[in-house]
This record gives structure tokens, sequence and C-alpha cells, in this order.
């Protein structure tokens, strides 16, 4: 399947956004006694880039390691795809179609960027090891046809230059592309971006904002993202949770979220 | 044989000489562009079944013989394609640079009436709907590349695919047309109308016939010896002359293979890739190359770094002789040889250079140094010498006769004089109609004996051979009777791969002073090595230590300067880094990288005051243009530094 296929199956379903694809329910999650997370609720519509925002340990990477099945919250449960768990393991998570990005760069650093990308591919791997150690038969066809999805999103992202190139050798900001190009790779229903734009200069997070935004539109996929700076959040998101000491403050569309009192305050601080 | 048949066989247009290859050369290759990793290829055949289908899409789009066609985008053979199409049916293309800002496209959309345009992606067709308002000639817009264009819904908006659909169903229904359009051009129509890039005002739209573009297609490939088994990579942009001569018309005569890059980032690969056999650049590509060897070479290690150095040095020392057929001692050989397997060979390997027979370089003098470099290490590198308005083609230097101070004698049918004040004139069998709709630009430039006047200033010496000094407007005098020719001062400066562009003064003063623009990703390297940190190009510019390291860069060149006792007095006194790089779109250098002088001295008037006065710093303040066209303004504290200058070193002649 290339690219171009999936992106007009997918976009049709993105248009009407109404359909949740993630909702949690009144999640809590503690370690010993500091509580990371409490009651939180909130829902991912189906095509939608979703902004989560708060100020340094207001939980929201803790969210997205519930989300994608590092951390299993103590209460609460997740739906996904209309089937509701009460606890899943990173790998049953990914085959269900959430990929993710990290905060810190998290990729095989000697390995080419091509072949980071086909890790993405793993999963949608089917020959046995044995075929694919050999290059014969179905394998062979198999791994043609993934080169062929991963070339498309080399293109997709405009990579093409360093395809050959160790990710060691590569700037900051384009690794991070390339870790986005393997979460793609995955072929995601639900992208779990954290911090895609930390440390980037104005000129490469004006590009990962433009992917961004093109990986929502090409392929309709769905999109939820932690980042820090305010101007890309409310340009780029269609909707805003604010989380502040493990608690949800507030929740909308940039608009009413950068109007909320309770928002403003945990920002700017507020007189005791 | 009907008329349409012998008109066919007489090759004397563009289109014509497709025919003859799809018959003559049926499978051979004759695109190649890499998508999705892969080369792909199409054979002379294939070719014109896709130019077929296309020209017949067009003319059910309504485009009629006369109408004027834009060309806006990068090396693509869908593009390449299109112009053969178009000049199939008559049509007149008008290749674009891709790179321009709207507003520049605008001014040649709508001097020259534009029906069409032919885009390669979103990017363009943005930037020329933009505009759209401004244009009511310019009806229909093509795209090649489908991204991002769905929720277009603009009705003059067309897909290429869709175009070159509606062009094979039409075929199929009227299978004669698309010959006997072929056939209703000969050699005397116009063909094409390039826009020159132009130091000064104004672009001006060359209008060229398919004679003058076949007959210096001609000449090239019977002096050069091409054959249909060259490939050659074209990446330098198509609104350039040269690469329409070396990529399309040449391409057709001698039938070689043309290869597309992946993208403008990847031609460092696709170099080594394809390995072609002919390369043209102009020079500012090959000083980008030297760079990035010397930036390499000085990450590397202590063992490496020697042996370059020392056989960098046996090369410049035998290097060119031995290229030029000279005769070398038997200790001579044997060191070169060394050399050839340790550095020169690998190095030209890693470039992409090792099957290359000839490499030209045109549009600009190269600086001798880094024509040396090139020469030494064993390329077979020669200028060509040109214009627009000659199709690229008047002298080029010959093979085992390449002599640093000329760019060879004139090509066969050319003519070459010097006028009384110095100006080379020409007359060549690719000389162009004349300006399109500028008459008056036409009489300026063609005088009534039908000589052309260059605009260059130029020696013919006694061999026969041209030397071309400079502009023959930026040549000055200074105050004591020096001769002052800043392309040979800035050359010489950015032959070091920390100075990325300078601009030389001293028309009429004293003495010489200079502007420099650093190279930000050599400098950068060295500053990281020094543990230096910076934050832009502006902060680093500013460094105190970057002033001193391009201050031995200035002093090292006066050192040079001073060997000449003629420009002795052309050292260059004081300079000062730029606070920002040099820009095309912010005007200041042509799309091919040429330095516009004159916007150059309205726009940093003040800096210039300063170099002059004896203050040591300036402040400034400049509007700078974004890539989007969005403009914005810059300050900044500028230092001015004096470099030492040297006593003459030559001999009183």
């Amino acid at each position: 399947m290339t690219v171009t296929d999936q992106q007009s199956t997918s976009n049709q379903a993105s248009d009407q956004s109404d359909e949740v694809l993630l909702d949690c329910n009144n999640i809590s999650l503690s370690f010993g006694a500091v509580k990371a997370l409490t009651n939180i609720s909130l829902n991912i519509k189906k095509g939608e880039i979703r902004s989560i925002i708060g100020p340094n340990g207001a939980g929201k990477t803790s969210l997205l390691n519930c989300i994608n099945g590092v951390y299993h919250p103590q209460e609460g449960e997740i739906t996904f795809k209309g089937e509701t768990r009460k606890q899943m393991e990173p790998h049953d998570v990914a085959e269900n179609g959430i990929a993710r990005t990290f905060q810190n760069v998290a990729l095989f650093r000697g390995m080419s960027t091509l072949d980071n990308i086909m890790t993405g591919r793993n999963l949608k791997m089917k020959s046995n090891f044995l075929m694919a150690a050999l290059h014969v038969g179905p394998a062979r066809r198999e791994e043609m046809e993934h080169r062929a999805f991963v070339e498309n999103i080399i293109r997709f992202l405009e990579i093409e230059a360093i395809r050959k190139e160790p990710v060691s050798r590569l700037p900051y900001g384009l690794q991070k592309r390339v870790e986005l190009g393997r979460a793609l790779a995955a072929e995601p229903d639900l992208l779990l971006l954290d911090e895609p734009m930390a440390g980037m200069n104005v000129e490469e997070k004006e590009d990962m904002c433009r992917f961004i935004l093109d990986v929502n539109d090409e392929f309709g996929t769905t999109i939820a993202l932690i980042e820090h700076d305010m101007g890309v959040v409310m340009d780029l998101s269609d909707r805003v949770v604010v989380l502040d000491y493990g608690k949800k403050l507030a929740d909308g569309t940039p608009d009413e979220v950068q109007g909320n009192q309770d928002v403003i305050d945990a920002y700017l601080g507020v007189a005791h | 044989m009907t008329d349409a048949q012998a008109s066919l066989a007489a090759c004397d247009t563009v289109p014509k000489l497709l025919l003859r290859n799809a018959t003559k050369f049926t499978d051979k290759t004759a695109y190649r562009v890499k998508d999705l990793g892969i080369w792909q290829a199409w054979s002379w055949a294939e070719t014109a079944d896709e130019v077929r289908n296309l020209a017949l899409g067009f003319a059910a789009l309504g485009m009629v013989r006369g109408d004027k066609v834009a060309i806006v985008g990068s090396n693509r053979p869908e593009l390449y394609w299109a112009i053969d199409a178009i000049e199939a049916i008559g049509g007149i293309p008008i290749p674009l640079y891709a790179d321009s800002v709207a507003d520049e496209m605008r001014y040649v959309l709508e001097h020259a009436e534009v029906r069409f345009a032919i885009c390669e992606d979103q990017e363009q067709i943005d930037k020329i709907m933009s505009i759209m308002t401004h244009l009511p000639k310019l009806e229909t817009l093509i795209f090649e590349d489908q991204r991002g264009m769905r929720h277009y819904q603009e009705t003059f908006l067309h897909s290429f695919e869709k175009v070159q659909e509606t062009g094979r169903k039409e075929n199929a229904a009227k299978p004669e047309f698309f010959e006997n359009e072929v056939a209703k051009a000969n050699g005397e129509d116009m063909a094409m109308v390039v826009y020159t890039s132009g130091t000064t005002g104004n672009p001006k739209g060359v209008m060229l016939t398919h004679n003058a573009l076949i007959d210096a297609a001609k000449g090239l490939c019977d002096i050069e010896g091409y054959s249909e088994d060259e490939d050659f990579l074209a990446y330098l942009p198509m609104a350039w002359i040269g690469d329409h001569l070396f990529s399309t018309v040449a391409g057709h005569y001698a039938g070689f293979a043309v290869n597309c890059p992946e993208s403008t980032d990847t031609v460092m690969t696709d170099l080594k890739d394809i390995g072609p056999t002919i390369l043209f650049s102009p020079p500012a590509i090959f000083e980008n190359f030297l760079t990035q060897i010397q930036i390499r070479m000085e990450d590397s290690g202590k063992f490496k770094r020697w042996i370059y150095d020392r056989y960098m040095k046996v090369a410049d020392e035998i290097g060119v002789k031995e290229l030029e057929g000279g005769s070398l001692s038997f200790a001579e050989r044997i060191s070169y040889t060394l050399g050839h397997y340790l550095v020169y060979g690998p190095l030209k390997d890693n470039l992409g250079f090792t099957r290359c027979k000839k490499v030209y370089t045109g549009g600009a003098p190269l600086g001798e140094e880094v024509f040396n470099f090139y020469r030494s290490i064993g390329l077979n590198l020669k200028q060509i010498y040109g214009q627009t308005e000659s199709t690229a083609y008047c002298c080029i230097q010959l093979d085992g006769k390449v002599r640093r101070d000329t760019v060879g004698p004139p090509c066969p049918g050319v003519e070459l004089a010097i006028s009384d004040s110095g100006e080379i004139l020409y007359k060549s069998p690719g000389t162009f109609i004349g300006y399109y709709k500028n008459d008056e630009a036409t009489r300026e430039t063609i005088d009534e004996d039908g000589w052309v006047h260059t605009g260059d200033a130029g020696i013919i010496d006694d061999s026969g051979e041209l030397r071309v000094i400079d502009r023959a407007k930026d040549v000055g005098v200074m105050n004591d009777g020096t001769l002052f020719a800043p392309q040979y001062i800035e050359n010489k400066l950015k032959f070091f791969p920390y100075i990325r562009e300078a601009v030389a003064h001293g028309d009429k003063r004293d003495e010489v002073n200079a502007f420099i623009n650093i190279d930000l990703e050599a400098v950068g390297n060295w500053a990281e090595r020094q543990g230096l940190s910076y934050t832009n190009y502006t902060d680093l510019a500013s460094n105190e230590a970057v002033y001193d390291l391009i201050k031995s860069c200035v002093e090292e060149v006066n050192k040079t300067l001073a060997e000449d006792s003629q420009l002795a007095n052309a050292q260059i006194n004081r300079f000062l880094l730029l606070h920002k790089e040099l820009d095309a779109d912010d005007g200041e250098l042509t799309r091919t990288r040429k330095v516009r002088r004159r916007v150059i001295a309205d726009r940093y008037g003040a800096m210039i005051d300063a170099l002059y006065s004896d203050v040591d710093a300036v402040d400034v303040e400049t509007e700078v243009t974004f890539e989007d066209g969005r403009k914005g303004s810059m300050k900044a504290h500028l230092n001015i530094l004096a470099a030492e200058r040297f006593a003459t070193t030559a001999k009183a002649a």
C-alpha cells in the first residue's frame, strides 16, 4: 500500500471529526505518594490536532505515557477505537495504531535515516526470521513494499539528501524529523508528539509545523501534541487541554483556553 | 516525400531533433530521474511519446502557435518535455528561476504576456496565484507534483497527468496532428525567450531562434566531440541559458542522456550515483565544492591532513603541467602518480567527477586559484565564454591548450573584435534576434554592422585568444591611475573557504576597501573548533576572532596583489564583515549569484562612506526580504578593521 492509497481512505474519515478516537475517563496516576495525574478526563476526536500544555511537571508526558501503555494508571480507563482497556503493554498499543516520538531524540544512532525509518515498519512485517535472513521469495517482495512505503515518507518529509547518512551525524532538527518519519512508518491512527520542537531554531520550528499540518492533512492522522511554544500550539491546534499539578485546568479551542483566567494564573503566577 | 516529411527531415528545430532521435536512438536513454530512491529512465522513443501526449493535451487546453508559456520549477524531465511540447505546437517557452519571489515573476509574466504557466509544485502555483489578479493574460496553470493540491478547486488549474491523459485520447483521434504541427516550423522561427538575470535594471527577454540554438549546440558538439553515450547532470536553473543549451539542445543534437537530481539538496549524492561525463556549472558551485572539501579536511585527522597538504602542493606544482601534456621528469611523474592514488583520485571520486571528460564553467569568471585547484587534481575544467544573447556560445578553451589568463579562442563561426573603448564585440551563429518588446535595448546591443556589444572589457591576445577583464562598467581607475577590476580582487578573496562573497570598492578612490560575507558553514565549523559560541550569522560575523581570521585572509590576498607592480596599489586597506548574507531575494545578487554593484552601492552607501572615513565602526539598518516575500528590518553595529598592506615585491619592469 502506498501513502497516497492510504490517504484517500483515511482522509474521508478525517473530515467528519465528531467521532471520538481516544477517550480517557477519570485517569489517576501516582508514584508512591506523588500524584502525577488526578482524575483527568479528555477525549481526542478523529482527525484533529489536540495539544496538551501546562507548566513543567504538570503531568503532560505522564499522560502521554498512560495513553501509549508505558504507565498504567491506578484509576480510570482508556477507550481507543471503541475498545476499553484497563492495562496494556506498549507493543500492544503500537499494534493497535498509536505511534509516538520522544522528548529527547530516541533513534538508533549508528543506523542510517532509511534504516531508522524502516524499523517503524517492523510491526507490519509478516515474513519469518529465516526467510527474511535469506532474502527470498515473499520476504524479498515484502521488503520491497516496505521500502517503497518508507521512500514515500522520505519524500514527504523532504529528507532525500540524508537517506544514507548515519543519524548521529545529523543536526538536531533533522533527527527530530527522522523520528517523525519513523512514527509515520507505523501508519498510526493516533500520533503522539512529545515536544517535537524543543531546542529547535526558528526555521526548524517552521519546517516542523508545516510537516505536522501536512501529516494531519494528507494522511488524516490524528495528532496529540505536547509543546511549550504557545505560538505553535495556538496556530496548529484544533483543541487544547491545559494541565497543572496533574489536574485538568481547562479544555477547549485555542481562543477559549487563552481567555481562561485559571490558565492565565497558572502561567503568569497569581498573588496569594 | 511529402512536404511535411521533407520539413521533418531537415532537423532544423528542436522538436524535429526529438523525432529524429526517437527513430535513430530509439531505446537509448534520454532522461533519468531519481524517484523514491530509484533511478527511472525514459528512452528517446518513450520521451517522444510523453512529449506527443503533452503537446496534444496543451493544444486541447487551447494553446496555439505564438502563445508564451512560462516554465517554473527545478530540473524535472517533465518540465523538459513541456519545453519540447510547447515548441512542437509553436508556443514559446519562457523558463523562470524557481527561487524567484512572486514580485520578480510578476514582471516577466506581465512583460511576456504569458497565457499558460507550467509549474513544478504547489509552492510555485501558490506564488503565481498570489499575483494572478495582476495578470489578466494568464489563463491556465498546470502543475506537475500533486502533493498538497487536493484542496484546490480553481478551474484554471490542471494536473500534468490529466493533460497527458487528454493528449493521449486526442492523439488516438488524430494521429497526424503532432508531426504536422512540428513540420510547420523551421529554423528561422523563434524558439524561446530567455530572460537575462541582468546585474542592472529589469530583466530583458532574449529571443532565440531554433537556428541559433541548434548552431550553438552543433558547434559545441563538433569541437568537444560529444557522442550519444554521454551523461549530463542537469541541476542548474532551467532559466539559465547554459542549462538549456546543454540539457535540451545539445542533448537532442548529440542524443545523450540528461539526468535530473532527486531534489535540489541531493545534487552531491546524485552526482556520485550518475558519474556524469559532462558537467557545466557557474563558478559559485565550484567555489562551494572547494569549501566543502576544505571544511572536511580540517575536520579530519592529522595524518590525513598531512597527506592532503603534501600532495596538494605536488598537484599545484606539476598537476596543471601534466594535464596540459607538458613533459614531466621521472621523479615528478612518480610523485604525481602517488598523489593520484592517495588524494586526487579519491577526491574526484568523492565529488562524482571520476567519469567526467569535460567540465565547464561559465557565466562569470572563475577565480584563478579555484580554477587551478581543480585542474591540478586532473579534472579537465574549462571555461566557456558566452552570453544569453549568444546562446552561451562564443569562446571555449580547447583540450590541452588551456591557459589561465584567457577563455580560449572563438568557437567555429564566431568572429571577435574589441571596440575602441575596449569592449568585447562578437558575431556568432548563436546570436539572438533581439530583446522582446524592447527595441531600444536591442539597438543599443546590436550595432548596424551586426556586432553584438557584450558590455565586457577584454583583450584579444597575439594567439587570438580572448582575455576577459571584467564587466566594462565595473572596471574603474583609482586616483593614482591603478586599474581597478573588482571581480579580480573579489575572486582572490573568495578562494578562502571562510569568505563566501566579497564586494570591493575602489573606483575613483585612493584605496581599495571591501565588504565581506563570511561563509557560515566554514566559519561556523572553525568557530566550533575554537570553542566560540554564536547564535546566528550576524552574531558570528561580528565576533572579534572572526574579524582576525578574515583579516589574515585579506592580508594573504594583499601579498599576492603586491607581487604585481600594477596591482600593488589595489591592495585592500579596510574591510567590514556584513551583518547579513547578500541575497538574491533582496536584489543584491542576481539569481545566478552575481553581485549587483549598483544596488549594493545604494543600499549600503552609508557603510561605504564609513569605510572611507576614519571611524572604526558603523551602525546600520537594512531592509530584508524573507523567502515568502515578507519584509523586515535588521539593525547592526559593524566594526571596521584595517589590514596590513605590503610593499610591492615585483621588480619594476
